[in-house]
């Protein structure tokens, strides 16, 4: 509760920091203070200290593995500032107000992973929606990025639409907003409740972009502006994963043998055509947009597999694939060509970005000592938990294999190529040293992935 | 401890070889270091071979039930002393090749060693599995920055082709692990399993597939010879040396004694594709204008033999491949290091281009000679002892078409003798071609290299039984846990 009220008032404080400070420092210094804060609040609401008593009528329900999940996502949100927030001044003017829609992201993010009622979930995800497609338009003077910005407006907006019809035929079905199973509550009308739970199911799709639902991704992610392309592709994306296994977790486990098959051939497809797809792009953005949509398809055996194995990967994957992801966008947002030859013989110029930079695709591509084969390990040993799945596993790993290819494109281009005519630019010591800490928690959390999971359980 | 050891040397200098700045310190380093592995190695062969010596465990992911845990045994044994002697015999024999960027190259190449040894020693299968890619990645970047000019390409079909057999072999890993009784990746834990024939039949091949790869056998070799070809002849010999063992290591240690049915029941599938790797590589071999392909289709024709006898599933055969698995890779690096030789001498590794090297370079040429003929077997020869144990056990398997096979594999042996028979007239009898940089003979270090080989070659040539012994036991205990053949007899 802490953490949900903080962040709101955060977003606000933000919004009136643009009119009281001049300085761009003093604004990015009050934001990472913020964000700090907002960590310090969410560590006392795990300790069970609780600022704020405010009955919500078990509609938000903090339970212990929600704050952990809170927590992480607060401490990826602040390392992503520190490394990014400076080069959201190239985006445009109004830089105090990209920090405000950020905590308001937050302020949603926190009743998404919390929610008890379909009413909050509904609220989070507009809460987390609406700021986005602001901060997708940011650059106002790129055709690309409001082109972008209409487009995910318009079919967010649809798929906002699917997810209240699915409301609304859930409560016809069940008479309650309450995503809890309790005697109290029988659905009355199974085949309502059937194509509520399928709507519901296509609109959290359409968020996490899991295909067949994918294809505003890769258009949103290359035209928004990179810095912020990189906060909706770990942060905004892992918490409403979370919110999609928290509410099939809690409101449709009996139905279970209803929905697994439409889960099932939503990760092969998504698997499919985000990494297929992935390895024909020209751009490094689009690559990633597309690698997203891959990493998508291995998250969704959380939901596949519904097992406390999948659960302890999801929360690997925050980290591993939030980290590495953010580690490689805030490279690619400096860089002045985002193709793959823009990369060219970039370890003899910078060999300590480059050999980060590797770390972090090792990471992606799932290479063990990297927390991202951790991750995808998890997924994998949740997958076989579940009969009858060891065909959709074989599959993920030969789409495995695949993204080594547009992963390591990536590294051939740093390390085997001869630099191009175009010099790389210049790296601040204090951003290296911020992707070295990144660089290390991905591979400390392969060694040792104890270190966060020992977390959930205590 | 010592087994510890093995492992933390090399990571340790391997990533202290990186901060170096100076080339020639960084090269001497790496000698040093793969120095002191050997000499561990060596203490744990002989004056501290107690169990609490060559055991070691720690705890690590405990909750997942994995654990830092090493053991060496008979096979371990030959295997890290296979490891610690081939990198110095590298080094030496490549004293003059001087890569760019010395501190990283000998940095990854110990880095692959420590791979390497945890491949052979780790009793988990987790640890195995990091390990094992542990052992790859470097490979994948040494063979891709100081290789030949299609390295990119090639190096990276070798990558992706490793990559893909290891996760299949991941998800092996994990569905074993998932029926042991205490959910543990433990190798006491896998043997004590007692799978079901059906399910055992499919997991069979998402492990051998993965071992399959990395040995390689037909038909999954292609990446072989243009990656021998394409990579620096340092880090070729170490992957054809070293490297292969790997995979003929899983198929004895985490295939077939914990699906022994599969194993009985796939033997002559796998056997036939062996055969088939035999000639097949054979008869490419002899088509091969340059050395390092020849070389290279040569190995893919030994290690089918080896994986043949071992699926034949006697005692002879696996003590064969036992000594085997030290010879090939002894005088693959001999091979190699005089390939480098040429090469760097005369310009050419072309077959056709060379001739005459025996009168400018006696020495080299009676090497050379020597080398060659243990490579096929000839008596004396260390790869005689071994030759003759695996085909004694080919001779004496279960399967129906043993004959067939012997006598297929027999075939290989011959023209074995054809084709390095035919290199060495070639390359060092006829007429004389120039030289591209004025040396006489050998130096220093490359006699001593090779002088070392031709001593191990004839030791074990005259004296095989100091090998033997050391896995007489290890291939006993191990036979009696893949032996099925009582289930079918009537």
């Amino acid at each position: 509760m802490n953490a949900l009220i903080i962040s709101a008032v955060l977003g606000v404080v933000m919004m009136f920091s643009g009119i009281l400070l001049k300085q761009k420092s003093a604004i990015r210094t009050v934001a990472i203070a913020g964000i700090l804060v907002l960590l310090g609040m969410s560590i006392l609401d795990l300790k069970g200290i609780q600022l704020f008593s405010i009955d919500t009528r078990e509609m938000i329900v903090f339970d212990h593995f929600a704050l952990v999940f809170n927590t992480v996502i607060f401490a990826v949100v602040l390392l992503y500032l520190l490394l990014s927030a400076p080069d959201m001044e190239k985006v445009g003017v109004n830089y105090a107000e990209y920090f405000a829609l950020i905590f308001f992201i937050l302020c949603g993010a926190t009743l998404v992973t919390s929610f008890k009622s379909l009413l909050i979930l509904f609220l989070g995800i507009e809460i987390i929606s609406i700021p986005l497609y602001i901060l997708t338009g940011s650059d106002k003077r790129n055709l690309k990025g409001n082109e972008a910005a209409l487009k995910y407006f318009l079919l967010g907006s649809f798929s906002t639409g699917l997810m209240l019809m699915g409301i609304a035929l859930l409560y016809g079905a069940r008479a309650s907003f309450s995503t809890v199973i309790s005697p109290a509550i029988i659905p009355q009308n199974m085949s309502l409740l059937y194509t509520g739970m399928i709507l519901l199911l296509f609109a959290m799709a359409f968020k996490v972009s899991a295909a067949p639902f994918h294809f505003w991704t890769p258009d949103v992610y290359d035209g928004a502006p990179t810095v912020f392309t990189s906060f909706m592709a770990t942060i905004v994306k892992v918490v409403v994963f979370f919110g999609f296994i928290r509410l099939f977790d809690d409101m449709f486990e009996p139905q279970q043998g209803q929905w697994r098959l439409w889960v099932t051939v939503m990760t092969a497809v998504t698997l499919f055509i985000g990494n297929i797809t992935a390895v024909f792009q020209q751009s490094v953005k689009r690559m990633l947009a597309y690698s997203s949509i891959a990493q998508a398809g291995f998250m969704l055996f959380a939901l596949y597999a519904m097992n406390g194995d999948g659960k302890e990967g999801l929360m690997l994957y925050t980290v591993a694939y939030s980290a590495a992801t953010i580690g490689i966008f805030a490279v690619l947002a400096r860089m002045s060509d985002y193709t793959f030859d823009g990369f060219n013989g970039l370890a003899k110029s910078q060999p300590m970005v480059a050999a980060t930079l590797t770390v972090f695709l090792l990471s992606l591509a799932g290479i063990p000592l990297t927390a991202g084969f951790m991750a995808k390990f998890y997924m994998l040993k949740a997958a076989l938990g579940t009969p009858g799945s060891l065909w959709l596993v074989i599959f993920a790993v030969l789409m495995a294999a695949v993204s080594v290819y547009y992963y390591f494109r990536v590294i051939q281009a740093m390390y085997f190529k001869e630099p191009g005519d175009t010099p790389h630019p210049a790296f601040p010591s204090f951003f290296k040293g911020m992707l070295l800490v990144l660089a290390f928690l991905v591979i400390l959390l392969g060694v040792y992935p104890e270190l966060l999971l020992g977390r959930l359980y205590f | 401890m010592i087994a510890f050891l093995l492992i933390l040397i090399p990571l340790a200098t391997g990533l202290l070889s990186f901060l170096i700045r100076e080339e020639k310190t960084a090269k001497a380093f790496a000698f040093l270091a793969s120095l002191a592995t050997l000499a561990v190695s060596l203490l744990g062969l002989t004056l501290m071979n107690s169990e609490s010596n060559l055991q070691f465990s720690a705890p690590w992911m405990s909750s997942l039930g994995s654990s830092f845990a090493l053991k060496i045994d008979g096979m371990g044994q030959v295997l890290c002393l296979l490891t610690a002697i081939a990198y110095p015999l590298t080094f030496l024999g490549t004293w003059q090749a001087s890569p760019k960027n010395a501190n990283r190259f000998f940095g990854l190449m110990l880095l692959a060693q420590a791979g390497m040894m945890g491949v052979f020693l780790a009793n988990d299968a987790l640890l195995f599995y990091f390990c094992w890619e542990l052992a790859l990645i470097p490979m994948y970047f040494l063979a891709s920055q100081w290789g030949g000019e299609k390295r990119i390409a090639v190096t990276f079909k070798f990558f992706v082709y490793t990559f893909l057999g290891s996760l299949l072999m991941l998800i092996g890993i994990l569905y074993l692990q998932s029926q042991t009784p205490d959910h543990s990746f433990g190798l006491s834990a896998f043997y004590k399993l007692k799978i079901p024939a059906s399910d055992q039949l499919w997991l069979f091949w998402l492990f051998f597939v993965a071992f399959a790869i990395k040995m390689p056998l037909f038909p999954f070799h292609t990446w072989q010879p243009d990656t021998y070809e394409q990579a620096p002849t340092a880090t070729t010999m170490i992957l054809s040396g070293v490297m292969v063992k790997m995979g003929l290591l899983g198929l004895i240690r985490w295939l077939m004694p914990v699906l022994p049915l599969a194993s009985f029941q796939w033997g002559d599938v796998v056997m036939i594709l062996a055969v088939i790797g035999i000639i097949y590589a054979s008869l490419v071999a002899i088509r091969q204008d340059d050395l390092k392909r020849l070389i290279a289709y040569s190995s893919i024709a030994h290690i089918s033999l080896m994986a043949a006898a071992l699926f034949a599933e006697n005692l002879s055969g696996t003590q064969g491949v036992m000594i085997q698995l030290f010879n090939h890779g002894v005088n693959i690096i001999g091979l190699w290091i005089i390939v480098e030789i040429i090469e760097r001498r005369y310009g050419t590794r072309k077959i056709s281009e060379l001739g005459g090297l025996a009168q400018q370079a006696p020495v080299m040429a009676i090497f050379f000679v020597v080398i060659a003929l243990a490579n096929i077997a000839l008596p004396l020869t260390n790869g005689f002892a071994g030759e003759f144990l695996m085909f004694n056990g080919l001779l004496s398997a279960q399967s129906n078409f043993k004959v067939v096979f012997t006598v297929l594999a027999g075939l290989g042996i011959i023209l074995a003798a054809v084709y390095t028979l035919n290199m060495i007239r070639k390359t060092f009898y006829g007429e004389a071609v120039s030289l591209r940089v004025p040396v006489t003979d050998l130096k220093l270090n490359e006699q001593l290299a090779l002088g070392l080989i031709v001593v191990i070659i004839l030791w074990l040539g005259i004296y095989p039984q100091s090998m033997l012994e050391l896995t007489d036991s290890f291939s006993k205990e191990w036979f009696s846990k893949i032996d099925v053949s009582y289930l079918f007899r009537k």
